[in-house]
């Protein structure tokens, strides 16, 4: 599982737009939450979207493609699934703010999240995402990043919340041992 | 500088003498709550263990709650399989509060928290539910996090990587009038502030509407201050507190109390006369699409539910059971009531008020969360309306994505049942 990396340059298609708002019911709906492996929970990703959702589980869109959202991006439950069913896809959010669950479920798992509040882009444009700003290729406009939250930055660099967890167990275990 | 109620609740739980907003912490936790989901939980717990050598236990299995609601009993056999998948791995790690599927112990764990004494002032509690915000309704910082987070917590006792949040303050004077209640406040709330006004914000209530608000009441308002986007609510404990805990939820031992300090910094004030408040509606499909009910009034309704962890309380019952006395659900409309517990399902039973809804004609359902997110009954068809005093309506919500949810208080939803419409209580 690869972290989300903000430092490092990526480049993906705006495959999926959507407005602001968008609850974890809409990303994951409820109906589907008994599905709780990260291994399982991709084939329910925007269910409700039967469309996307086909192209999706068809696998038509190659790894990094880009999600592009509005605003509060993940509101509501705080459903892991909404991050993971993402994440099992390799999609990219790009959003102008997430909701606070979401975001840390997203940076925990390894999702690459984006936040970007003045982004303008549209679906079919080219993003390059850099560790500052968005270049849109399809506008030639630059769109500069926010930062994620200073207290994910630990656990972006071990690589996800599990590696950091693990690590911190060993650690505190071989401290109470010496 | 002076620091808020959740900035000394963070100090202490830090072993800090202050903190100030933003700094990173890893704060340690007092309760950590899942429902259904802490079978995601498990697997992840037990993936952080892998290739340590080291045994998976949690660090303080008493210190763990786990409470069956989105889907009691079991609606399919894959619940089923995950909920004694919870079982075992309860017993395997002996976690002490623990709450099946029972009708003497049983139900939503916003409600089992407080109700057992299990959330204590001063206290941090983190939970694998958004909602988790409820409880600082008991002056905790409690918040919502994802599964994996929580096993990280089960590993460790701490929270990993906590931003101190800033605060809001919400002040909130003058009385209430006759059928407008904690839910309407709650709604004119997200409403101004927004679906994400609050982000990484925690919204801390003052005021004397507040200072003479049940307990009940206060549940309420911190149930949907999520709903704003914030972090937590809080309402700094007071005497009320103390009495709920000590009368309702029969806790003995010594309390803390956190006041702010009187230069504690706040991102925001903000001021609400409570006696000018009309009763509140969330149209579809966000909850900040707040508008005074008479904007809405007529809307035909099909289904209308009174119950969840947002307005399943005693009160709640009782206000609802208080307008349908003697009346009738309108042919047409299917009123369905969900007890935020069975202490309270018991309660409202030995009440009458299960008694007077029944006559009326509504149905009451298993206390549990499944109707609020559309996954255990009371599912509405393509086209239907619902009204519903639960605490979210995106799209899909209630399990359909061609229906629509409004949300409403216990008395709005009880005066419609009767007319079939959206009606003002007043």
């Amino acid at each position: 599982m690869s972290p989300a990396h903000p430092d490092s340059a990526h480049t993906g298609k705006v495959v999926f737009q959507v407005g602001d708002d968008i609850s974890t019911d809409i990303i994951y709906p409820g109906r589907f939450m008994a599905t709780v492996l990260p291994s399982e929970t991709p084939q329910f990703a925007f269910a409700d979207y039967t469309e996307f959702n086909a192209r999706l589980k068809k696998k038509e869109m190659p790894p990094g493609s880009i999600v592009l959202a509005g605003s509060n991006f993940g509101c509501g439950s705080s459903r892991e699934q909404a991050a993971s069913t993402l994440k099992g896809h390799e999609l990219v959010i790009v959003a102008r703010s997430f909701a606070r669950i979401f975001l840390q479920n997203a940076i925990n798992l390894g999702l690459h999240v984006v936040i970007c509040p003045g982004i303008e882009a549209s679906e079919g444009d080219e993003l390059e995402v850099g560790p500052a700003s968005i270049l849109n290729k399809a506008t030639a406009q630059h769109h500069a990043l926010d930062p994620l939250p200073p207290a994910r930055q630990a656990i972006m660099a071990a690589g996800g919340l599990i590696p950091y967890t693990r690590r911190k167990l060993l650690e505190r275990r071989s401290s109470s041992a010496g | 500088m002076g620091m808020t109620v959740v900035q000394k609740i963070l100090a202490r739980a830090s072993g800090r003498r202050s903190v100030a907003v933003g700094e990173v912490l890893e704060p340690a936790v007092d309760l950590a709550m899942s429902h259904e989901n802490a079978a995601l939980v498990i697997n992840q717990f037990l993936e952080i263990y892998r290739g340590t050598g080291l045994e998976p236990k949690v660090w303080e299995p008493d210190r763990v709650a786990i409470i069956f609601d989105h889907r009691v009993p079991a609606e399919s056999a894959k619940t089923a399989t995950n909920q004694k998948k919870v079982r075992d791995f309860v017993s395997a790690q002996g976690i002490g509060k623990f709450h099946d599927i029972r009708g003497d112990s049983g139900g939503i764990c916003h409600q089992i928290l407080p109700e057992n004494g299990y959330v204590r002032p001063g206290t941090i509690v983190a939970g694998t539910d958004s909602h988790t915000t409820t409880h600082g309704a008991l002056g905790a910082f409690s918040f919502g996090i994802g599964a994996t987070e929580m096993a990280s917590v089960w590993a460790l006792g701490t929270v990993p990587n906590l931003e101190v949040p800033g605060t809001i303050k919400v002040e909130v004077g003058g009385t209430l009038p006759p059928n407008v209640s904690a839910k309407d406040l709650i709604l004119h709330l997200v409403g101004r502030l927004t679906a994400q006004g609050a982000t990484f914000k925690v919204i801390e209530f003052h005021g004397n509407t507040i200072r003479n608000m049940p307990t009940s009441g206060r549940l309420v308002l911190c149930n949907m201050t999520v709903e704003a986007g914030a972090t937590s609510g809080i309402v700094p404990a007071d005497g009320e507190t103390e009495r709920y805990l000590r009368e309702t939820a029969g806790v003995r031992d010594a309390l803390t109390a956190d006041a702010p300090d009187p230069d504690a910094a706040y991102d925001q004030v903000i001021q609400i006369d409570a006696s000018r408040l009309a009763p509140q509606i969330a149209r579809p499909h966000t909850v900040d699409n707040v508008v005074p009910v008479d904007s809405v009034q007529g809307v035909r309704v099909n289904q209308i539910v009174i119950g969840s962890c947002t307005n399943g309380r005693l009160e709640d019952l009782a206000a609802a059971a208080g307008i349908l006395k003697g009346r009738k659900v309108a042919s047409g409309v299917r009123l369905l009531v969900f007890p935020a517990s069975w202490r309270i399902y018991r309660e409202s039973l030995s009440a009458g008020y299960l008694a007077t809804l029944v006559e009326a004609g509504a149905v009451i359902m298993n206390p549990g969360c499944g109707c609020c997110l559309g996954v255990h009954q009371g599912a509405l068809a393509d086209g239907d309306i619902a009204l519903s005093t639960t605490n979210r309506n995106f799209p899909g919500r209630m399990g359909n994505p061609k229906s629509e949810v409004y949300l409403c208080s216990p008395e709005v939803a009880a005066a419609s049942a009767i007319t079939g419409v959206i009606t003002d209580p007043r």
